[in-house]
């Protein structure tokens, strides 16, 4: 019984991992047909952010996490798409092969700022005990915030004026510029929204992994794969596909062991990729959120 | 090609391949020449064949594999070379078919070989146990394979190929593929896969089968990517998961996009210079001029190679320079980059 409880809670922790470093990429995905290649490296950014706030400044490290990481990278992400992605909308090769260039940019840089060794910091919620079981406190909070952040995407891009907008700009570009609208505002907004969630992700993970400069190609590959696999639509895709690969990747896990259960990911990403050309959503929740 | 053009190919890379080792070092050469091997093939496949391939090096990686263990069972060279170009020409084979039978395109290609680089990435840094053996080789894990036997005279296992001859071999053998390449893209096979990059429909109302052709494609870029992978493994005399990693799928990206996509040259010359520019940048001297000792300067400056050339030179450097000079110079080196000019200037004006 109790080995159940800690089973059903590890596929959670993993589907809730997978949901927190893909939501920023899914919401620039579905949204703009951009792929972010960079986006494991603003994973990093976030990371970086939230332990230089707590651990140099002094920082609550909550406030480090939850706002100051989101915010610088939201920052940043204006700054590129202002400099970067905006040239390059609709051409979705072109963009991957850009950010891609960002990315290797970035990872030279924190390596140039911070060293190629490994920073981190403590978590700040104990372990629990779950019968003979000894679980990680921390990672409900991680399932709670991965609740939270597809709560909020949806509750933005179902709910309010501002989710509407966007949703317009994206399905056709010139009738909002004609209700007066400005897209290419709207662009950057969404970008910056995208990378804010990247911060994230990347402050609230930072206490739990260590963060390298070359730990980004982990979240990329497997943010890309939830993704792509979870096709155009930003909520239903993000939860089904997360959920898909969690499931996989743990169920795995326990049979073998962590390596095979990435590689377990892996492949059930290229035969869903196979089954299914347009990803989850492209074929159950065509045109919806 | 007609045979002016031949010859006058012959005596242009004989004169680079006596005149580069008078200002380079040969071992060097030898390991770009493997690199602009692996460009020639993915130019082919992504310039011509119009797939985007993010993980040619998976091929490369697997070519060296399969040369440093088959070497190492055999006690010689040969089979392994032959191997290296089989095996990933038919890994190349069966991953095409499953993903053009299964009509994935661009961005969904891009993951799937991107997702195989990474998965043999992973499972061969896992391969450091004991239980990892094939015959006599063990894969060795993170550490790679070292110590296995290299290129020797057919025949004579003890009469090795080496420094000098190592490099003359690889780039004779660059050639050839060269060559090759050229005269496939000439012939009725090259000509449909050109056309069917510019407008798949098209062709596939012709009657081409555009799925048996793309996999063809697919497979000859694979078994190129193999072979360049054991010349490397030559060069090298060691393999390791290295190989696979994303850094090298990028860099192999940059050398095309810098050379030129719709280029066989431009891909080659772009993976020799920046080749050289990373060795470059990897020197000591260098370190102390950025004043950190720091290993990843490199990355730095190939992403923003990588950055700026997709933004302000999308076409790279030999298309341009051909543009540039028009069709008397360098425009015997290249075939069908006008059309590729229009359709590029159709997608602006389309917006798409």
């Amino acid at each position: 019984m109790d080995l159940a409880v800690v089973v059903v809670y590890e596929i959670l922790y993993t589907i809730a991992f997978l949901a927190l470093i893909s939501a920023g990429l899914a919401v620039v995905f579905g949204m703009m047909r951009v792929v972010n290649l960079a986006h494991g490296e603003f994973i990093l950014l976030g990371g970086y952010t939230a332990i230089v706030a707590h651990n140099n400044l002094g920082i609550n490290l909550f406030v480090s996490m939850l706002v100051i990481a989101p915010v610088v990278v939201a920052v940043f992400g204006v700054v590129i798409e202002r400099l970067i992605v905006r040239f390059l909308y609709g051409r979705l090769i072109n963009t991957m092969l850009a950010t891609w260039g960002l990315s290797l940019a970035m990872i030279g840089s924190f390596s140039l700022i911070f060293g190629t060794t490994t920073t981190s910091v403590k978590a700040p919620i104990g372990s629990i005990s779950v019968g003979a079981f000894n679980i990680s406190g921390y990672n409900i909070f991680i399932i709670a915030s991965a609740i939270g952040v597809i709560a909020l995407i949806f509750a933005i891009l179902r709910f309010t004026r501002a989710g509407l907008v966007a949703r317009g700009a994206m399905q056709n570009a010139d009738m909002a510029t004609a209700f007066g609208y400005d897209a290419s505002r709207i662009y950057m907004a969404t970008f910056a929204a995208g990378a804010a969630l990247a911060g994230l992700a990347g402050g609230i993970l930072a206490p739990l992994v260590g963060i390298g400069p070359n730990a980004g190609s982990l979240y990329i590959a497997k943010a890309f794969i939830t993704v792509i696999s979870g096709g155009a639509s930003v909520v239903s895709g993000l939860i089904t596909s997360s959920g898909f690969f969690g499931f996989v990747t743990q169920i795995v896990t326990f049979l073998t062991n962590s390596v095979i259960g990435e590689l377990g990911l892996l492949v059930a990403a290229i035969i869903l990729l196979r089954l299914l050309p347009t990803g989850i959503s492209g074929r159950f929740f065509k045109n919806r959120l | 090609m007609t045979s002016r053009q031949l010859v006058l190919s012959v005596v242009i890379a004989a004169i680079v391949m006596f005149v580069l080792p008078v200002f380079f070092d040969v071992l060097n050469l030898t390991t770009y020449a493997a690199y602009a091997l692996l460009a020639l093939s993915l130019g082919f496949v992504w310039g011509y064949g119009g797939i985007l391939c993010f993980g040619q090096t998976a091929f490369y990686g697997l070519g060296a594999y399969v040369y440093a263990m088959t070497a190492i069972n055999l006690g010689e060279a040969w089979g392994g070379f032959f191997l290296a170009i089989l095996i990933p020409a038919i890994f190349a084979a069966i991953l095409g078919a499953m993903m053009f039978y299964g009509r994935l395109s661009d961005v969904y290609l891009a993951v799937v070989t991107l997702v195989v680089t990474l998965l043999l990435f992973r499972f061969m840094n896992t391969t450091a146990g004991p239980e990892y053996v094939i015959g006599e080789a063990r894969m060795g894990g993170y550490n790679g394979i070292p110590g296995f036997p290299t290129l020797h005279t057919p025949g004579n296992p003890d009469a090795n190929i080496y420094d000098e001859e190592l490099y003359y071999f690889t780039f004779i053998i660059l050639f050839v593929c060269y060559l090759l390449t050229r005269w496939l893209l000439g012939s009725p096979f090259g000509r449909v896969l050109v056309g069917l990059r510019e407008n798949e429909q098209r062709i596939e109302l012709l009657g081409y089968d555009v799925r048996a052709r793309k996999t063809a494609a697919f497979a000859f870029g694979g078994g190129l990517a193999g072979l360049a992978g054991c010349l490397y493994a030559n060069a090298a005399e060691i393999v390791t998961p290295e190989l696979f990693s994303l850094g090298l799928a990028a860099e192999a990206i940059i050398w095309v996009i810098v050379g030129g996509t719709g280029t066989l040259i431009g891909p080659m010359i772009g993976a020799a210079v920046l080749g050289h520019l990373k060795f470059v940048l990897g020197l000591q001297s260098i370190k102390q001029v950025f004043g950190k000792e720091n290993p990843l300067e490199a990355t730095l400056v190939f992403g923003m190679i990588l950055v700026l050339f997709v933004l302000f030179l999308p076409r790279g450097v030999v298309p341009s320079i051909q543009g540039w000079f028009g069709r008397s110079l360098v425009g015997r080196f290249k075939s069908g980059s006008g059309m590729r000019r229009r359709t590029r200037s159709e997608r602006a004006r389309n917006g798409a």
